[in-house]
């Protein structure tokens, strides 16, 4: 023992007391370790995408360059985006920040990052024997009679991925209904709990149809039942709406977390409660509510009915509000605050910027005239990026970076951290910006060899993937080595009111000595021991 | 107007070459400004706070404010607001783009792994090349001959998808505004060589056209492909020209409407005779029969190709009530296979020829660069 209190990490040692543990914390840092891998292997896909477009007639073989794209899809988005904030930062805090010992259900929420590790294990297995080519859109017929790849392994991969967000899921609604500290409230929630309480809502009704359209897909590539064979009677488009079904609202399941990590950087660091807590918590659930009804945006044209076109167009434009809602507010809560530049609020800052463009952007899309032209082009490549990197990717390392002392009980390098954010906001900007003006020029994704007037906008976009490679590369080095050199944290670095920096870092096993009583709001920086204090010294002095 | 404006911007457009390509652009550019208006909007707000809100300035624990209904009712009404005019502006293109107009004369589109097959009513056939006339309106009648493809001319602003099944032609149409050399893409993911699916569609005068159709008659028009097989595929055994047949006639019935009904049921209900019509006849021939006749017929599914079964509907289409009108647009005189560089000539003259382009797939083809330079 080096004299160190009893916490989560020294609280029994050995790999059967991280593998079998119950603990939501230990949980959470076993998905830490376990998405990081995933995010580096799809991440070096990204790069090979990037060489390979370097020039016009390609660096890979068509077939090559096919099933690096889809790697680079499925892995980012099966077992990083969805994962991400509510398996890692969710299930750390979720359970703290209410005043709970721990999830509702603790063994539930170990087999949940087991199905994660065979999901994974189903994916690498498709990828080695030689991979898949379908695009992680797998549209029907070409991944039921077409594709000589690994679509059955891959479909079983994503099938049991499913079950790891829906476990999680489950967790987090009864956790929330059922386990909040005395006092807490509802409206006393953090607004990080709002968002997850609704990501758990839209996993819980959207992952199940996923289920049911990759079995299809994998008993019509088996058996040819016909329901999506049009020789035999099905339909192709029948597959894409079953498809978007979930993955549209899946994008809510990427993104609203981090929303919920963005609330919770900028009200800590700027000492002010969210402007218009209320609407923001709301704009959740209506974003949650409103992500189901639109997926038949992505079939404008699939010879989908006029008519359907025009009424998911309008949903589409009905989504947006919740979204700009929570941007004017973010925005407006920095009015009179006290502002930290720490890294936290740059990754805030940088979450709202690449957001706005990426929402914005999206209004183009949802209009049906200018969709029919940018669809399947670099310009959705691009927004969706400003939605899922510029979002989730930058929300998710904002909170690593605030909860990095309380998960880890030691402080990142600051400097190191400033630099890498700008690095990585810098690389951004520069890896998909040019994309949007590639798809409005016409060209199209999943083009292995293009013409060859596109070749600069291709390199820019290159020499950005580069860089944001790069910062990424930075933090994840520094996180590293702040688990030895980093300073000390302390219970409370930021002088922020929630109940996770009332207890010390890292905490305790049941997290909570004694239960909480909450007597203050969800950002009532007043109820903060040492600002109060330094306040009053200031006053007197 | 406003995108004439911003042509030094044209690093960013493409060409406008169809009558609905500059209202495209419109819109975009508007939303260009939008989005430019919101970001700045954004971004010098939370500049300003940041810097005359820093921390070093201003400590302490900041006067707290609970929300602004005011505010929070403005910025929810005025963006929805814009998103409606938005909505609205994009609809109006979309029903353009989507409506197909009745005077657009036809071409024929089969999407096929990794290549597109064209063909001209006139007879001509093409092969990853297009050529068309400037300022008419052309409906692509487009069928596919495995996966989902989705046609796409970005200098038109024009895209459909390609769905396979054998109850339906896509089709989507374009007038082209100005003379030139434009990309075809493939834009669905189809396969190894997606990247090679394309080609070059050539908009031509209207007298080059015509000196261009003149070029390449050789195998005879659609329609007489069509009669051919008529014969050949024993169509003519039942529906004979003088309603002594098993089936109905099919002189005088494109673009009518005729009774049918359907397998599971007795009601008779009145379906369009139109290319969509046919093609489900000839490839599920049980699933509309026509009223009064025996569903005798049997499918025609693996024994027709896609183009076939394309100038079959251009014969019927071509005896149908208006044939005598149509008569006089037959092409002239044929011209020798050699001056006819431009067309597809590797099929047969025979235009029973199934599959007969089959050798002409070139897997690797996305990788040859040359093939992304104009012809």
């Amino acid at each position: 023992m080096n004299g160190e209190p009893l916490n989560y990490l020294n609280n029994g040692h050995g790999i059967r007391s991280w593998l079998l543990t119950k603990d939501h914390k230990r949980i959470a840092i076993l998905y830490l370790i376990s998405v990081a891998f995933f995010f580096s292997v799809g991440g070096v896909y990204a790069l090979l995408i990037r060489i390979n477009l370097l020039t016009p007639g390609g660096v890979f073989e068509p077939d090559t360059y096919n099933r690096i794209f889809t790697t680079h899809g499925v892995i980012m988005v099966f077992l990083f985006l969805v994962p991400a904030v509510p398996a890692i930062l969710g299930n750390f805090l979720l359970p703290i920040m209410i005043g709970a010992k721990d999830l509702a259900f603790p063994k539930i929420n170990l087999l949940s990052w087991y199905c994660y590790v065979f999901a994974g294990i189903f994916l690498v297995v498709a990828i080695v024997a030689g991979g898949v080519d379908t695009g992680w859109t797998f549209y029907t017929p070409y991944s039921t009679s077409y594709s000589n790849s690994n679509v059955l392994l891959a479909g079983i991969g994503i099938f049991i991925a499913g079950f790891s967000s829906i476990l999680t899921g489950i967790n987090f609604i009864v956790t929330v209904h059922t386990m909040r500290a005395p006092g807490m409230t509802w409206f006393r929630l953090p607004l990080f709990i709002w968002a997850h309480y609704a990501t758990a809502l839209v996993i819980m009704l959207g992952t199940p149809v996923l289920a049911i359209t990759v079995s299809l897909m994998a008993l019509e590539r088996v058996a040819h039942v016909g329901i999506f064979d049009p020789a035999m009677g099905g339909d192709p488009v029948l597959f894409q709406h079953m498809f978007w079904f979930y993955s549209h609202p899946a994008v809510y399941i990427m993104v609203l977390p981090a929303m919920g990590v963005v609330s919770e950087l900028i009200a800590n660091m700027s000492r002010k409660n969210i402007f218009g807590y209320k609407f923001v918590a709301m704009s959740s659930l209506a974003i949650a509510v409103f992500g189901f009804l639109v997926w038949g945006h992505h079939l404008f044209v699939a010879t989908q009915s006029v008519y359907l076109g025009i009424i998911f167009s309008f949903l589409s434009y009905a989504v947006a509000i919740p979204s700009a809602i929570k941007v004017f507010n973010w925005t407006a809560t920095l009015f009179r605050g006290s502002i930290s530049y720490d890294t936290p609020m740059l990754y805030a800052l940088g979450f709202i910027f690449l957001f706005l463009i990426g929402g914005l952007t999206g209004l183009f899309l949802a209009a049906l005239g200018i969709d029919v032209h940018v669809t399947d082009t670099y310009f959705v490549i691009a927004h969706f990026h400003y939605v899922m990197v510029g979002g989730s990717l930058m929300g998710f390392l904002g909170g690593m970076h605030l909860w990095w002392g309380k998960m880890t009980g030691r402080m990142y390098p600051e400097f190191w951290a400033r630099a890498a954010t700008i690095v990585q906001f810098v690389g951004f900007n520069l890896t998909f910006f040019p994309q949007f003006i590639l798809g409005y020029l016409g060209m199209p994704r999943r083009y292995a060899a293009y013409p060859p007037e596109f070749q600069t906008l291709h390199v820019l976009s290159t020499a950005g993937a580069s860089i944001l490679g790069f910062g990424v590369a930075m933090t994840i080095f520094y996180f590293i080595w702040s688990l030895k050199y980093g300073k000390r944290a302390p219970a409370d670095p930021w002088g922020a009111p929630g109940l996770e920096w009332r207890i010390p870092s890292p905490p305790p096993t049941e997290n909570f000595t004694e239960l909480p009583v909450v007597t203050w709001e969800a950002y009532e920086f007043a109820s903060v021991p040492e600002l109060k204090e330094a306040e009053a010294a200031a006053s007197n002095g | 107007m406003i995108s004439k404006f911003i042509l030094g911007m044209s690093w960013m457009l493409p060409d406008q070459a169809s009558s609905y390509a500059p209202e495209v652009d419109n819109l975009y550019l508007f939303l260009v400004g939008l989005t430019v208006f919101f970001t700045a909007l954004i971004g010098i707000a939370i500049l300003f706070f940041f810097v005359k809100y820093r921390r070093k300035v201003h400590t302490g624990i900041p006067k707290q404010i609970e929300g602004s209904i005011i505010l929070e009712s403005a910025w929810s009404i005025i963006p929805f607001i814009i998103c409606l005019f938005i909505f609205a502006w994009g609809v109006k293109i979309y029903l353009e783009q989507y409506t197909i107009p009745n005077d657009a004369q036809d071409i024929y589109v089969v999407g096929k792994q990794w290549m597109w097959k064209f063909q001209h009513p006139e007879g001509q056939r093409e092969i990853n090349e297009l050529h068309i006339p400037v300022g008419k309106k052309i409906r692509f009648v487009m069928a596919t001959e495995d996966v989902i493809h989705s046609f796409y001319i970005p200098a038109f602003r024009m895209k459909e998808d390609i769905v396979p099944g054998p109850n339906r032609y896509t089709t989507v149409w374009a007038e082209p505004t100005m003379t030139g050399t434009f990309h075809i893409f493939c834009a669905e993911y189809c396969g190894t060589s997606h990247s090679g699916m394309i080609g070059w569609v050539t908009v031509m005068s209207d007298k080059d056209y015509a000196a261009w159709l003149a070029g390449g008659a050789g195998e005879g028009s659609m329609a007489d492909r069509g009669a051919a097989l008529f014969q050949s595929l024993g169509c003519i055994t039942c529906h004979k020209p003088d309603a002594q047949g098993q089936c109905p006639r099919l002189e005088g019935k494109y673009g009518i409407e005729e009774s049918v009904h359907t397998m599971s049921s007795p009601d008779i209900f009145k379906v369009l005779v139109d290319d969509s019509y046919i093609r489900e006849s000839v490839l599920s021939p049980q699933a509309k029969v026509v009223a009064g006749y025996q569903p005798i017929m049997p499918s025609f599914q693996g024994q027709v190709s896609e183009e076939q079964l394309q100038s079959i509907i251009a014969y019927i289409k071509s005896i149908g009530p208006a044939a005598s009108a149509n008569a006089a647009a037959k092409p002239g005189t044929p011209a020798p296979a050699a001056a006819r560089p431009q067309i597809m000539t590797t099929g047969s003259a025979n235009p029973i020829a199934p599959q007969s382009e089959k050798a002409q797939s070139n897997p690797l083809q996305g990788h040859d660069e040359l093939h992304y330079k104009k012809p």
